[in-house]
């Protein structure tokens, strides 16, 4: 085979644009290292006429939010007959969703803490105090705020009185206009990546997240030092196989291809707790992704090299 | 703890390893005090898409470049490497090149000030000299009084320094005298040592405002009363849509005031050269700071400047900017007026930025990712305060934008405050959170 040739897709209009570039550029320099050659493109006006005339093997889109995942960029991927890594227009769409990835992931038995999605204009037509009242008589407190798309925790809060509701929702709604609000589930939190090599789905050693101080926000994710971080993580065989098999259950029923990365929160009962799940997770310095290859014993740009090989042979 | 929490080192090394560090950063332990107060916020993510050309960014310091006479100043740079470029690529002095120092003068003379070229050290940037001051003035929980709201890169260095930071009220007038003096004796009284005041009295970054003339001897005095040095940071004074410039604060008293002056808003940012003005003793200590963190600022960008202050009608280019941000200054206000009737703002004289006071309720950081996806950008006033406060504001820039971007611009953004405004009519006000200080949000939204 000629030596492949990758375009990574990183930057786009989203909220993480910032980790978007950081993960692209982490991923061009990896593959680099493993005799590929790679280009960095951004979502632009520009994009189409590059790929024209570039004709890259396959693109890698590294696009964190909005159109990036989403499903549309794909869709024009798909259009313009340009083979790509990761997961397709549907798949990305349904994962995209938290609520409706939870509800699928749901379906194929996997638990996750009860949650209810609620486009900001039913408070306006309900009324918000009798809204968010019934919600905290049902799901109790804490609760976890979020917007229901889009990820590195923006937006997101933690709830533990009544009064603190309407600010975290106001907070979740300026990202998009529709929030989950999910009850709060506490234990051990772990990161589960799962990659496909061209031999089927596996799952990358557990990657465990202990905040030093506060939450697991934007600041704690792409800092170093306020996280600490365990990988592989500190869970017995069975909890830990018990983890994995939920991961790729994830990645599976969602129908999802090349990688994902799955977030559970491991109970007290010792069952995992599906919270959301990303199709083009974050590859920065600090992301989760890549500390659980580096625990598994990958070499990241031989494990990158491992993954655009496989997609090409499948063409 | 797992034996790759700590960097490795060799067992016979006498120097113990700093403990505690994590898997991602082996040195988290060994960090100073003040390296702990640092965050990678989520408006920093925010901003990284202001600069795409899809967004209006009414968020950026940056001056209109594209107004210099840029092949000119080509020429300019080509003949400097090549009659001079052992002198330009070469080090220079700590105080900075003496032919600067003495346009530097010439430049200063505009606002009245009367100085020495030896009263003058060269900085990279304005900024630097903030840095130099507050290292020869503050020791960690030293008082610096700065306005509210104040300039986001000079506490982002008090920060740095441990400064305790408070806050006295401007007004349209500029900083208010009796409230300077109701805050120094407040604090005084508390036992607190305040070290110098901080003041913008300019075309105010980010307020807008312009301390009054009536008012400039009176802070003076005040200052003096208290035994408080005054910090004057002047980068627009030059820059005023109306009349002759304020004579400087620093033009009513050499001792009392160390003056800042800087290159970057009245011709170009990119060589980095700014200016402190101290008396004897003060610039000998600064010159020795300077020399100890840069040695000396960049000969290839004083050379640059002093060629261009020397060959090219710079007043004619100052007035030029003056008229182009006065047009700019007006698509912002008439837009404002325009699109967002229900909020208030501050009609700069001069300068780059108005102030703008949103609706009750509403909180321009908790905003801001509307914004970015309405595709339109600005700085939280929450940026300007040192404690999180100023949540009501936001700070607009009209100096890059052309005047149709402004109006569009402006026009996304009431579209922005509508839904914001109708988000909390249905969840009602709650206060914001506390603690959200916001460091540097990078050069160009400085």
């Amino acid at each position: 085979m000629n030596r492949p040739s990758v375009l990574v897709l990183a930057g786009g209009l989203s909220h993480e644009r910032d980790v978007s570039l950081r993960s692209g550029r982490r991923v061009a320099e990896a593959l680099r290292s493993s005799g590929i050659e790679v280009t960095v493109h951004d979502v632009d006006d520009d994009l189409l006429p590059a790929l024209a005339q570039m004709r890259p093997s396959i693109v890698w889109p590294l696009l964190h939010g909005a159109t990036g995942e989403d499903g549309s960029v794909r869709d024009i991927l798909e259009l313009v007959g340009q083979p790509y890594i990761g997961a397709d227009p549907r798949a990305s769409r349904i994962s995209w969703s938290k609520p409706i990835a939870k509800t699928v992931v749901g379906r194929a038995g996997i638990s996750s803490p009860r949650f209810v999605t609620l486009p900001q204009s039913l408070f306006r037509e309900l009324g918000a105090a009798r809204v968010l009242e019934s919600i905290v008589q049902n799901l109790g407190l804490p609760l976890v705020v979020k917007p229901s798309r889009g990820g590195s925790a923006l937006g997101v809060s933690v709830v533990h009185e009544a009064a603190a509701l309407p600010r975290a929702m106001v907070d979740a709604y300026a990202y998009g206009e529709t929030a989950i609000i999910e009850q709060a589930v506490f234990g051990t939190e772990v990161a589960m990546s799962v990659v496909d090599t061209g031999d089927g789905p596996f799952v990358l050693p557990a990657v465990e997240i202990v905040p030093r101080e506060g939450p697991y926000d934007y600041d704690a994710r792409y800092f170093p030092g306020r996280v600490e971080y365990f990988a592989p993580a500190r869970l017995d065989a069975a909890t830990a196989s018990r983890v994995a098999d939920a991961a790729l259950t994830a990645h599976t029923s969602l129908g999802l291809r090349h990688l994902s990365r799955s977030d559970f929160i491991i109970d007290a009962s010792g069952e995992p707790q599906f919270l959301d799940i990303n199709t083009a997770p974050g590859m920065t310095e600090t992301s989760l992704l890549p500390q659980a290859a580096e625990a598994g014993g990958f070499e990241l740009g031989e494990l990158y090299r491992a993954i655009v090989d496989a997609a090409l042979r499948e063409g | 703890m797992s034996e790759n929490q700590t960097p490795a080192r060799d067992a016979s090394s006498p120097v113990p390893t700093p403990a505690a560090g994590t898997r991602l950063d082996p040195w988290l332990g060994a960090y100073a005090d003040r390296t702990h107060g640092m965050r990678a916020s989520e408006i920093r993510a925010l901003f990284a898409v202001a600069n795409r050309p899809e967004v209006v960014s009414l968020a950026g310091g940056m001056p209109y470049l594209e107004g210099l006479p840029l092949d000119a100043l080509a020429e300019t740079a080509r003949e400097l490497i090549a009659q001079r470029g052992t002198v330009a690529m070469q080090y220079g002095s700590g105080q900075g090149d003496e032919r600067l120092r003495e346009q530097i003068l010439e430049v200063m003379r505009l606002e009245g000030i009367d100085a020495h070229p030896d009263d003058v050290v060269v900085t990279t940037g304005s900024q630097q000299a903030l840095d130099l001051v507050t290292r020869l003035f503050i020791n960690p929980g030293d008082v610096v009084l700065a306005e509210a709201p104040s300039y986001v890169g000079a506490l982002g260095v008090f920060r740095a320094y441990q400064a305790e930071v408070h806050h006295a009220p401007l007004d349209e007038h500029g900083l208010v005298p009796e409230a300077l003096e109701e805050a120094l004796a407040r604090l005084v009284g508390e036992g607190k040592r305040v070290k110098f005041l901080y003041t913008v009295p300019n075309f105010h970054n980010p307020a807008g405002v312009t301390l009054s003339l009536e008012r400039r001897p009176r802070v003076l005095e005040i200052a003096q009363r208290y035994g408080v040095l005054v910090l004057e940071d002047n980068p627009y004074g030059l820059l005023g849509f109306e009349g002759d410039p304020l004579p400087a604060l620093r033009s009513f008293d050499d001792d009392g005031v160390i003056y800042l002056g800087s290159f970057s808003k009245t011709f170009a940012p990119g060589y980095r050269v700014g200016w402190a003005v101290a008396s004897h003793a003060v610039r000998e200590k600064l010159v020795i700071a300077s020399e100890s963190a840069i040695l000396c600022p960049s000969n290839a960008s004083q050379l640059a400047i002093s060629s261009y202050l020397a060959t090219h009608d710079w007043k004619g280019q100052v007035k030029a900017y003056r008229e182009l941000y006065r047009e700019r200054r007006d698509a912002m206000v008439s837009s404002l007026a325009e699109h967002l009737p229900d909020a208030s703002w501050t009609v700069p004289d001069g300068g780059f930025y108005t102030w703008v006071k949103l609706p009750e309720g509403l909180d321009a950081q908790a905003m801001l990712p509307r914004a970015v996806t309405a595709r339109v950008a600005y700085v939280p006033g929450t940026a300007f305060y040192a404690d999180g406060s100023g949540a009501d504001h936001m700070r607009l820039s009209f100096c890059y934008p052309t005047p149709e971007r402004i109006r569009e611009g402006v026009r996304r953004l009431a579209g922005v405050v509508s839904a914001e405004h109708e988000l909390v009519e249905i969840f009602g006000t709650a206060p914001a959170p506390e603690g959200r200080v916001i460091d540097s949000p990078g050069p160009d939204l400085a």
